[in-house]
Formats: structure tokens, sequence, C-alpha cells
């Protein structure tokens, strides 16, 4: 799991959940796998991401030296945070971990690099 | 300028492996190797909806179309399958074939409307379940989610019988539906109730525009 994906994941299906939003993320084990770099891209994508969530995945990877902890307002001038936003979006891959409702704690594991976000049908 | 030409991308294809024990209640048929790759292809070649792009492949099972969007050069692709066994084969095309920038999700696609999934992609795929026997009106459901969670573009397969009933329900939706081809889909004799060896059914390849909305 990729942690643009993560910034995108929320528990909020789970019945009586209001937000479940962001999800406390765990690593246990992950792979670096390099990827094209689009700036462009990240640009475009940077306003449906959530920044305070993009910084707590930053300090889970232990990459928070990289990435400030509030989003700077010249993002798309700043070519060397860029890459940074890349490398931490596309090319971390979260093999083991999990992902942890702020609500009711629900875990949901991942599992070599596949979120489990299916609910047992008591939950929804 | 499509990086890969169809004859490569048919030939990569053919190498993602399909479900192991198709299962009827999800309808667990694959996607042929040559339709997929004739799809993303159009996706990219006609419409320009692939390279680039955040993708989403809405009950993605080995991951056949997300692989064509992925080969096509989309930046990003999340497959989201409810199924145990089709996820972990999906992942293993993934790792076999070395392919950066392709994600998978263990998900109930008709969970993932009024989540932050809302408006993320710019072009949704599926071929989804034709909900037919024990899934009536699943494929609609699943078309439903798709235009929710797109901004450009949603493609589709239908059952050419219901084209008319997709034509109003796009116009609803305020998307321009349009069939992009009409296929001859061969239904491998996957399952056991499928008494002939192998049956040709005539489903429509959709388009719909989301760009304007």
């Amino acid at each position: 799991m990729k942690l643009s994906t993560y910034n995108f994941l929320t528990s909020m299906a789970i019945k009586g959940v209001k937000v479940g939003y962001p999800l406390k993320l765990t690593i246990n084990k992950k792979d670096v796998i390099e990827s094209e770099f689009n700036p462009v891209f990240i640009q475009r994508l940077l306003p449906k991401l959530d920044w305070s969530a993009v910084y707590s995945a930053a300090q889970v990877a232990e990459l928070a030296d990289d990435i400030p902890a509030a989003q700077p307002d010249n993002v798309a001038e700043d070519e060397q945070l860029l890459q940074r936003l890349h490398h931490l979006l596309f090319e971390i891959d979260v093999l083991e971990g999990q992902l942890e409702c702020p609500e009711t704690g629900r875990v949901f594991p991942i599992t070599d690099g596949i979120p489990n976000m299916l609910l047992n049908e008591d939950e929804v | 300028m499509t990086r890969l030409k169809l004859k490569k991308l048919e030939e990569y294809l053919q190498c993602v492996d399909g479900f192991e024990k198709p299962k009827l209640l999800l309808e667990q048929y694959p996607t042929p190797p040559h339709i997929a790759a004739c799809m993303t292809h159009c996706m990219q070649e006609q419409h320009d909806d692939i390279e680039g792009k955040l993708v989403a492949d809405l009950g993605s099972g080995c991951g056949m179309l997300s692989i064509g969007a992925t080969l096509l050069g989309a930046q990003l692709t999340i497959g989201f399958e409810l199924d145990d066994a089709a996820v972990d084969t999906f992942r293993q095309n993934v790792v076999d074939m070395e392919l950066p920038n392709v994600d998978c999700i263990r998900a109930d696609v008709l969970h993932l409307p009024g989540s932050k999934w809302d408006k993320a992609f710019d072009t949704v795929v599926m071929n989804p379940p034709f909900g037919t026997k024990h899934n009536a009106g699943m494929d609609m459901r699943f078309l439903d989610v798709g235009m929710r969670l797109a901004t450009g573009a949603v493609y589709s397969l239908h059952k050419t019988s219901t084209r008319a009933y997709i034509q109003k329900k796009s116009k609803e939706w305020g998307a321009r539906g349009k069939v992009v081809a009409e296929l001859r889909y061969n239904l491998e004799a996957s399952y056991k109730f499928h008494k002939q060896k192998s049956k040709d059914i005539e489903v429509d390849f959709w388009r719909f525009d989301l760009s304007e909305l």
C-alpha cells in the first residue's frame, strides 16, 4: 500500500463512526519501489490530500525530516519538496502493518501490501 | 502518444494470472487479455484518460484492467476488490511483473461513496458483475459508485440488452454516455452450470464523460 492511498482511507463505513479519519498507521515492514517523478501530478493531487495525514505518514515512515509539519504555500515552486513528496507518497510500499480507527479502535490489517478494509456484517 | 503498442500491451496482459477458483456468487469472469488491452489502449489513445492519471478499478478481480492502466502510464491505479483470493492474485501479479504505482485494497465497492474517495479519481474503469443471476442490478450499482468517484470519465462493460436503460440512467447522472465498441464477450466454461463449452454474449463498452459536470 502506497502512502498516497493511505491518505484517502477512512473507517467511516463502520456503523456509528462519524469521521473515521485519519486512521492510525503502523508500519512493520516496508519496501521502496522507484517510480517516475511526475511533479504536475503531485501538484494536482495535493488539494485532495490531507496534509496532517501526509505528515503523520512521514513520521511513521521515518521520513519526517523531509516533510514540513504544515503545508507550505509555495509547494509547486519547491522542486526538492515535490521530489520528497513523490518518494513518500508513491515509492514507499507498506507490506505489513495496520490501520486503526480513531473512534472505535477497530484494526484493519495490512498483509502482503494489501489493506483489508472489509467490515463484518454486524459492523455496518 | 501511447507508450505501448496494442499488440505489446496484449502480450504483457497475457502474463496476468486469473482466478484460481472462480466464485459463482461474485460472478468472477476474468476480463480476457485481448479485451482488456483494447479497452485500456482506447482510453489512452482516443481520450488521454490514463497516462499521468489517478485511476480506480472497481471490482478489480485479479487486476487485469488495473495492470493495463499501469502499463499505459497511470500515475497511480487503485483496485478495489471484495474477494481475498482475487486480491492475493492481484498483488502477486503486480509483484511478479515488478509494476510500480498500483495498489489493491480489499473493500466493498458499495461502501466507497460518501468517503474521501468521492471525486478523488480522474478515471474509473470497471468490468462489473453483470448482475444477472443472484446480484440483480449489481452492474448499475457499480456504475453509480463510479460516477461518484470520478471527475473525468468512467469506463464500463454492460450487456447490450441493457443499452437503452443505461443511456437513460446516464442522462439522470448528468453524464454523457457513449457506446465506444460492441464486443462479443466470450465467457469460457468457468462454472459448472454453463452447459455449452463456451458462450458468446453481446456486451457494450461504454465511456461516460463527466468533465462538464
